[in-house]
């Protein structure tokens, strides 16, 4: 095989198909990506208690993220020590030890082997040393509800490697009581494509009009005066206030909130037609008063794409997470969020909150995304032309003021490609670099 | 709320938490045995509601599917085996009147790559048994399909059970009231989830 030479493959300008075809490229990046930098495993929400566990994946390794029995969060290899099966084949769910289906042996949720089926058959004592605990990933970290592991000893600390998309972040989650929300099921799809075809698109403003023009055109149809849903946020795309910005890391941010009036209301007042609208909306009028606002834009999607690089995708209300199956297709879950009333400042309003917000989550997965996944799964069967292999995200490169750079922010206009080329070179430095992977064996 | 515009093809007055928790009941435990149709008109009635649908979606006639369904009403594909409740968590789909005619009209702009080309559908609907309810007109009816869709040169498969709820309207005809889509595969990732069930 061909030595990988990754300044020949992404330039400036333009990155080389073999990033999207080639199956040694994928390969490399599921140690150098996903492994060799943070990757987003799993939602707090998801491992809610003590013992609690969720089945996902590090890249293709099979994890479960656990809540152990003393409140740690862990992410354990889903591996027997012993031949390899899976342990937990569940998709989540609450247990303390987690025993092998295939030859019985058992392992208590820290990742500890706790026993051996008839261990006088073998030469040495399995609890002796530590390579027969369940593997984890060394450093598990939590960011506001939000839980990564890394592989890679010397990567930064997970806070330094957010760095400012943490800001977005926080906003995002500000916005909801408690400034926190939980995850409530998903719209779950998947495309035969690579995943950094949807990373690419997420906070691409230049396909919206083109590829979700039949949304566009659903959303306007009772033709009135003022355009709601995706509609709003189309008109003068680049002279407008929506701004993309480049965060370093691979993290980038589309911010459509500059087009809103920042005033309670402003969110729910451009969100789309959804099931159940005017009567709750009503209902919450009449309940809630001047507060009305203030919960109706709770059920509205905020208009924020927040990328974070390589796997999580913040975007209105949805955590859409991206897990890679193979070079050429990708899973993409669009978890759903719901707000929570832990400390009664809602009045009970909850309820009708989520009961809304449900239905305003469901509509852009079903008629948006499903388009721009079609688009997708075109550019991979375009990319078979071997002898015309560039793709190019040079919108906006070389034209004069048209970005600014502050405090290692790079922002631009809406439609610029400028967050996919910034993207491409943390990408091209990963892929470059050679880090020593660990694993552990839990604690002693 | 009178002098309100309620046409539930413009507005969405009628999904309410009341409609949600009589939609919730309405789809618990209504196969009970005892409550069985195995014949009559109204069974005759009913299945043939069923295949006329199946017709019309396979050929893209979606307007006349569209008469089908009352005028309040619900299409819900959850999202989980179990069911839950809709006001809580995520669903493949729950349309009411107006978004099922979102649905359509965005399928007819011509612009939906997801189908362009539309998908071409063969629905087999079977095992159908009808059963009554406690209001006297409404009828439960539980269905198995299997949809072959032929999209992109592959033929790939939509299967799981159907229960729609049914009025008897007063020209005779069945009208649906809601629709409740169990696919077996809901909670899985699938690839281009875009055809309608």
């Amino acid at each position: 095989m061909m030595e990988l030479d990754f300044d020949t493959l992404i330039h400036e300008n333009k990155v080389h198909r073999s990033l999207y075809t080639d199956p040694a490229i994928f390969d490399r990046e599921l140690t150098r990506v996903f492994g060799g930098t943070w990757v987003y495993l799993a939602h707090e929400s998801q491992v809610p208690d003590r013992n609690s566990f969720f089945r996902t994946k590090l890249g293709l390794r099979p994890i479960i993220v656990v809540r152990d029995s003393k409140g740690t969060i862990r992410a354990l290899y889903n591996r027997c020590t012993h031949r390899g099966a899976t342990i937990c084949r569940a998709k989540q769910g609450k247990a303390r030890n987690f025993s092998c289906p295939y030859h019985g042996w058992s392992f208590n949720n820290s990742g500890a082997l706790l026993g051996v089926p008839w261990n006088d058959g073998y030469a040495h004592d399995h609890k002796a040393e530590d390579r027969f605990n369940l593997a984890q990933v060394p450093r598990v970290a939590v960011y506001r509800g939000f839980i990564f592991g890394t592989l890679n000893p010397d990567a930064p600390s997970l806070e330094e490697h957010l760095g400012p998309v943490r800001k977005p972040i926080d906003d995002w989650l500000d916005r909801n009581p408690g400034g926190k929300v939980v995850l409530c099921e998903a719209n779950r799809m998947r495309f035969k494509g690579n995943w950094k075809l949807a990373y690419d698109n997420s906070a691409d403003g230049y396909h919206v009009v083109f590829s979700h023009r039949s949304l566009l055109m659903m959303e306007n149809r009772f033709g009135d005066d003022d355009p709601k849903g995706m509609s709003f946020y189309k008109q003068r795309p680049d002279d407008g206030p929506v701004r993309v910005h480049y965060f370093g890391n691979g993290h980038h941010f589309k911010d459509k909130r500059p087009a809103l009036p920042d005033r309670p209301g402003a969110v729910w007042e451009v969100e789309g037609k959804h099931p159940g609208m005017e009567g709750y909306e009503a209902e919450i009028r009449q309940r809630y008063g001047d507060k009305a606002d203030g919960y109706l834009d709770l059920a509205a999607g905020i208009p924020m794409n927040i990328n974070v690089f390589p796997n999580l995708l913040i975007l209105g209300n949805h955590i859409q997470v991206l897990e890679p199956l193979s070079h050429d297709e990708t899973a993409t879950t669009w978890y759903g969020t719901a707000v929570v009333d832990e400390d009664g400042s809602l009045d009970g309003a909850d309820r009708m909150i989520n009961a809304l917000r449900m239905r305003t989550q469901e509509q852009f997965p079903l008629f948006g995304e499903v388009d721009d996944l079609t688009n997708f799964e075109e550019i991979q069967a375009g990319l078979a032309a071997e002898e015309d292999p560039w793709v190019y995200m040079d919108r906006g490169l070389g034209l004069p003021d048209r970005f600014t750079v502050e405090d290692g922010v790079i922002s631009g206009p809406a439609t610029d490609e400028v967050f996919m080329r910034e993207y491409m070179k943390h990408y091209k430095s990963l892929m470059k670099a050679d880090p020593t992977l660990t694993i552990s064996r839990g604690e002693a | 709320m009178t002098n309100q515009n309620t046409d539930p093809s413009t507005s969405s007055y009628y999904v309410t938490d009341a409609f949600y928790e009589g939609l919730m009941r309405d789809f618990d435990s209504w196969d009970d045995d005892a409550l069985r149709i195995d014949e009559g008109p109204n069974h005759v009635r009913a299945s043939a509601m069923l295949k006329r649908e199946a017709r019309y979606l396979d050929q893209g006639r979606y307007q006349d599917w569209l008469s089908l369904f009352a005028a309040e009403c619900a299409y819900w594909i959850p999202g989980t085996w179990h069911r839950g409740d809709p006001r809580r968590e995520i669903a493949f789909a729950f349309h009411d009147r107006r978004q099922l005619e979102d649905r359509v009209y965005r399928l007819e702009t011509g612009f939906a790559w997801s189908q362009t080309p539309a998908s071409r559908t063969s629905r087999m609907v079977s095992n159908i048994e009808v059963f009554s309810t406690r209001t006297p007109g409404i009828f439960m009816v539980r269905s198995n399909f299997h949809t072959t869709e032929f999209w992109n040169g592959e033929m790939r498969f939509w299967i799981g059970n159907a229960v729609h709820r049914l009025y008897t309207h007063q020209d005779g005809t069945m009208k649906i009231l809601a629709k409740q889509v169990n696919l077996l595969n809901c909670d899985e990732n699938i690839r281009n989830p875009s055809i309608t069930l």
